[in-house]
């Protein structure tokens, strides 16, 4: 059996008492980095990254898995416990998560991320071993016209996270992937919408449209309420532990979150993101049990099924990676810089050359997964104790180390009084009850789906019908309108009842 | 002509506005064409398709009735300027005065918004967070930040 022989060298390599202090010191590290807000994985990893120079390629890369690990569930623990999203694909936990922690049951929120984490992790690292090579020919099949529509069927997925008027999230949509056109025109190196300021040629940072709005935002409205109906987080806080139900509830979205994840991660170019985002919709779209607390108001799954997702897809994302020399995210990207600097050029060679490099990786990623589980899991009762502290104290101290976050992404001020405005236009957002999580999502894909756009019809010769005549293409696209068609059913019946209504008045 | 749901007939018209200014601003740079598309080609289309949105939430908004008129109610003026202007004066300050004094004001200002505003409270939290940060920020990660404040002005 290859899968066994291959896994048993990787654990071979990685279970040496040096190997598992350096992944254990990467998560420790990467954890205490990622939860300040801010800084996300790809902070965390390039801030850290000289001090893996000295070490062998080995231990270097499974510290370095162990921070990317760390700063990833430190990025959701600031979304659960503060809605500030440390990273994109944590966009969709912080909804769920964070109702869950003003319910007082921050615990089970983050115990279920942590959980569902490590077993799509598992998983992850179980389908690498198994499928590398087949996974690496579908990613091959997809070529500009595929993305684009992936990115459609993505961003049409997104609607649904957002719990009020369609027109409005599609609508959403298009101003975060508008606001995502201020940049640098990739291919014709024109400045868009940059008003003649240098800073705004590199495009918005997404921490900073995500500290604007989510984070700023909501402090503001929660100030705005008076004391008595602010509904920041209740006083008694139910258990670190997630109860006997939510393992019930949470446990099949731990599944879906991870075949969809796996499957998803393969795609170079944001697969994991979109992981993410499809496991929501996917939760929200499945039956629950009857009664149980209803999506956006604290429901275990949304936070349990993203979070696998997001987790099996960083996993996965290893394949294009590995094999195809791809880096698929900026993580990876700071990956393949940190092989590089030790001397190995990332490509499918590495899997002959390198065995013991290669399965050691792998072997590593589940490491740090599990060092993960048993560092923080403990954590999360000092994480709870964090939430104890009245809000009056707890509010300028988000903000001071959101300011601090800000200052220190470009070391530079731009980026602070950028966020001041996104803070008034996430509070007229909320004003105008136009939900901002699929702008944000919009904002990250829109760069990406131009270009694939673009790469389409020059491809085709200006021909649109390129996406139809595509069966793979066609089949994403399909699957989009299907789904549009989902969410409009319920609203087109409420409004006919409207129009009734009205008549009888 | 009644507004029948307030909150949209302004998120509408935010969203007209929005989309015809960026497809406006698109008219700028290289449309292209469809066989070789320019760096206006993506945005036009974006721009005129949220125009397109928010004319639809706004003619809805004056059409169909929704419960008690969706009122977009009160601004919350004073935690908004209070909090943003706190950030914003953060970000004037920081390089000129340091993390030493922008910091601690930082926390007054901003605790202010809150209408249970004490100063034994904003002190003690200033201290508290300025040497975390101190600790976190400068010694354990050793970013660059100015603490001090420079005589001579902007350095950063």
């Amino acid at each position: 059996m290859d899968l066994i022989n291959n896994l048993a060298l990787g654990f071979g390599v990685a279970f040496t008492v040096t190997n598992l202090l350096y992944a254990f010191g990467g998560a420790l590290l990467g954890t205490l980095i990622g939860v300040l807000p801010g800084l996300g994985p790809v902070a965390t990893i390039a801030m850290l990254l000289p001090s893996i120079y000295a070490l062998d390629a080995t231990p270097a890369l499974i510290m370095l898995a162990g921070i990317y690990y760390g700063a990833q569930y430190g990025g959701s623990t600031t979304a659960i416990l503060i809605n500030v999203p440390g990273e994109s694909s944590s966009v969709v936990t912080a909804i769920d998560g964070y109702a869950m922690a003003r319910k007082g049951r921050a615990g089970a929120a983050l115990a279920a991320a942590g959980l569902g984490s490590f077993f799509a992790g598992c998983v992850g690292t179980i389908v690498i071993a198994a499928f590398a090579p087949p996974l690496t020919e579908l990613a091959f099949k997809f070529g500009p016209a595929e993305y684009f529509s992936l990115m459609v069927l993505g961003l049409i997925g997104a609607v649904v996270l957002a719990s009020g008027s369609l027109i409005k999230a599609i609508a959403m949509i298009l101003l975060g992937l508008l606001m995502g056109q201020i940049n640098t025109d990739v291919i014709s190196g024109v400045p868009r919408y940059s008003f003649d300021i240098p800073e705004l040629t590199d495009g918005i940072g997404f921490v900073t449209i995500a500290m604007g709005i989510f984070g700023f935002g909501e402090i503001i409205a929660n100030l705005g309420r008076p004391a008595e109906h602010r509904e920041v987080f209740t006083k008694d806080v139910k258990g670190l532990w997630p109860t006997k139900q939510d393992f019930q509830d949470a446990w099949p979205a731990v599944l879906r979150g991870t075949a969809l994840g796996s499957i998803l991660g393969v795609l170079p170019g944001g697969g994991a993101l979109l992981a993410s985002f499809a496991a929501y919709t996917l939760e929200k779209k499945s039956r629950g049990r009857p009664g149980e607390v209803p999506f956006g108001q604290g429901n275990i799954r949304g936070v349990a099924g993203p979070e696998s997702a997001n987790n099996a897809g960083a996993q996965t994302s290893f394949i294009p990676m590995l094999t195809l020399g791809i880096p698929p995210n900026a993580v990876m990207a700071l990956m393949v810089g940190a092989m590089t600097i030790k001397g190995i050029q990332p490509g499918p060679q590495v899997m002959t050359s390198n065995p013991e490099l290669f399965w050691g990786l792998i072997a590593s990623m589940w490491v740090g997964n599990a060092m993960l589980v048993i560092l923080n899991l403990p954590l999360i009762g000092i994480w709870i104790k964090l939430l104890t502290v009245p809000y009056r104290l707890l509010y300028p101290a988000i903000l001071t180390f959101c300011c601090i976050g800000l200052y220190t992404l470009n070391n530079n001020n731009f980026d602070v009084y950028m966020a001041v405005l996104f803070g008034v236009v996430g509070y007229v957002f909320y004003k105008l009850s136009c939900e901002p999580a699929p702008l944000l999502l919009g904002f990250i894909l829109g760069p990406m789906m131009e270009e694939n756009l673009r790469r389409a019809l020059l491809l085709s010769r200006g021909d649109w019908t390129t996406f139809l005549t595509r069966g793979l293409s066609a089949s994403l696209l399909a699957a989009a309108a299907l789904m549009v068609i989902i969410v409009m059913l319920p609203s087109i019946k409420k409004k006919r009842e409207v129009a009734f209504k009205a008549e009888e008045d | 002509m009644k507004i029948k749901s307030e909150r949209d007939f302004w998120a509408g018209l935010m969203f007209l506005v929005v989309g015809i200014a960026f497809a406006w601003g698109a008219t700028t740079y290289n449309f292209g064409s469809s066989a070789r598309p320019g760096p206006g080609y993506f945005p036009f289309g974006l721009g005129a398709l949220l125009a397109l949105l928010g004319a639809l939430v706004l003619f809805k908004s004056l059409t169909i009735e929704s419960e008690g008129g969706d009122p977009v109610g009160n601004f919350a003026w004073k935690p908004l300027i209070v909090v943003l202007g706190a950030v914003a004066f953060f970000g004037v300050a920081l390089p000129r005065l340091g993390l030493v004094i922008t910091l601690p004001l930082l926390v007054f200002i901003s605790s202010w918004a809150s209408d249970e505003f004490s100063w034994k409270a904003a002190v003690v939290n200033a201290v508290v967070l300025i040497v975390v940060s101190w600790l976190i920020f400068i010694k354990g990660l050793s970013l660059i930040i100015p603490m001090w404040p420079t005589i001579f002005g902007a350095s950063a």
